[in-house]
């Protein structure tokens, strides 16, 4: 199974796990079903209409799946997949 | 041994070191890859850090000591007891004083040959290029989004480099965005989040030491531009995380459709960064969905008078065993699972640290039916500065 990098700023959602094994074989299934598996993320990850959010980066290895295939990047057992956040800084909004 | 172009030109005769510079620098003097000619380029430029923080400290500590000729420092802010944990450019002394002033005799005292300039304002649309434009580099150690995309858009229009840096808890990025050499930090987040997604205060925080290796690799990126050696940042993100203590590196690319550095650009001018991080239309929607509040000097009044009310503190367990005022605590991530433990009838007041967490449990608690429920106004924070000095603030 693909492994997905939960960042910092994410780890609360995943019940502090940063590193989380989920099924798909591709980086839009994958994601998809890391949603369900800890649904308090998927409003962090995607729209209302389901779209994965622009500010949301996500990288299979180092390549940004933007250059790849999208969500339809291909993902193989043992693949890393990385969700790399905006973040500003210490201080809130 | 220049890898590159460097970002400064040899001063060639225009700029010369003293002795004491000589003595000074020794240790770069004796280093093929910077040399006399490179301490001079070193000397030559004029490096620009916005913000004196987290980031802004280690960044200008290290760029005086290494001897970049003109420092400048943007920061409006003032140094604050919570500031000291990781911005070690102020000390406890300084704590009250402006930034801007605190950092500048730390520099000079450090090295008393660099020209510092200080800009104590805000950076704005109106001022960031004419402040900018008198730079050869920008080094980003803000803390917010719409500045971000402020220094951003400023160096994009003005051809510069922007050295970036970013930390939350215990993790940080760095990169060197650079639009006429590759791609920018729009390219990277063409969109802000909107702010109710980023985490919130409570969730936030931030290892003292972790700005000290990001801001160190700004410094460093910033230092190998000036001279052209090694290889920078440009199109890298780079990925710390100081818990696994790791490093990781991204591919950036420059996005032919960037609004503001692709091939055909809608952005051309320097715009309203609180409105496209949606800061107004945030506030406003808050305003709109206003809870009803009570201020801590009200609610003194009202339990001195012996009325019957509910305190509830949503804040998390840490931050109730660093200050309390003695109420209940119901972490407001619990609190939807835990309304059965209430009575609709009843009056309640909920705090937090500063209001933010207990709007939300307001919200709540209305939408669940209780009639008589008021958001404490300032939080705990409110209840120390005005009520009881002894609840420690934090």
């Amino acid at each position: 199974m693909p492994k997905v990098k939960i960042p910092t700023p994410l780890r609360q959602y995943t019940g502090g796990e940063s590193q989380v094994e989920v099924g798909g074989g591709t980086a839009g299934d994958a994601l998809g079903n890391l949603a369900t598996e800890y649904p308090d993320l998927k409003q962090h990850l995607y729209t209302g209409d389901g779209k994965l959010r622009s500010f949301v980066n996500v990288y299979k290895g180092d390549e940004d799946i933007r250059y790849l295939d999208g969500p339809d990047t291909e993902v193989a057992d043992g693949d890393e997949l990385s969700i790399i956040p905006s973040i500003a800084g210490g201080r809130c909004l | 041994m220049q890898t590159r172009e460097p970002l400064v030109q040899s001063p060639n005769g225009a700029v010369e070191l003293s002795n004491e510079e000589i003595a000074r620098y020794s240790r770069h003097l004796i280093m093929p890859e910077v040399a006399l000619d490179g301490q001079k380029k070193i000397k030559a430029a004029k490096v620009l850090t916005v913000g004196t923080g987290g980031l802004g400290s280690p960044l200008a500590l290290y760029l005086a000591a290494a001897g970049v000729g003109t420092i400048g420092i943007v920061d409006f802010d003032v140094v604050d007891e919570s500031n000291l944990q990781r911005q070690i450019i102020h000390g406890t002394s300084d704590v009250g004083r402006p930034k801007v002033e605190s950092a500048r005799d730390k520099i000079k005292d450090i090295n008393p040959n660099v020209e510092v300039r200080v800009h104590e304002e805000a950076l704005t649309s109106e001022n960031a290029l004419e402040i900018f434009a008198d730079y050869d580099v920008i080094v980003d150690g803000t803390d917010n989004f719409p500045t971000r995309y402020l220094v951003n858009d400023a160096c994009v229009l003005l051809g510069k480099p922007n050295v970036y840096g970013s930390i939350f808890r215990f993790e940080g990025q760095a990169s060197v965005f650079w639009a006429e050499e590759g791609p920018c930090y729009r390219c990277l987040y063409p969109e802000p989040p909107p702010p109710g997604l980023v985490p919130s205060c409570a969730e936030g925080g931030v290892l003292g030491i972790l700005p000290g290796a990001i801001g160190t690799i700004q410094a460093t990126e910033t230092v190998k531009l000036i001279l052209g050696i090694g290889e920078p940042l440009i199109g890298r993100l780079m990925l710390y995380d100081a818990l696994g203590m790791s490093f990781r590196e991204m591919k950036l690319r420059k996005d032919p459709n960037c609004p503001i550095c692709g091939e055909n650009p809608t952005v051309t001018e320097l715009i309203d960064y609180e409105e496209f991080c949606g800061i107004p239309q945030a506030n406003a929607a808050e305003q709109a969905n206003g809870v009803p509040e009570i201020t801590v000097k009200e609610l003194k009044g009202k339990l001195d008078g012996g009325e019957d009310i509910n305190v509830l503190d949503v804040r998390e367990p840490h931050e109730y065993e660093v200050a309390n005022i003695g109420v209940k605590l119901v972490p407001l991530g619990e609190l939807p699972r835990r309304l059965a433990e209430f009575d609709h009838n009843e009056n309640f007041v909920i705090h937090c640290k500063t209001g933010g967490r207990s709007a939300k449990a307001v919200k709540l608690l209305q939408d669940a039916g209780f009639q008589n429920v008021y958001n404490l106004k300032g939080g705990i924070t409110a209840w120390s500065e005005e009520i009881d000095p002894s609840v420690p603030k934090y």
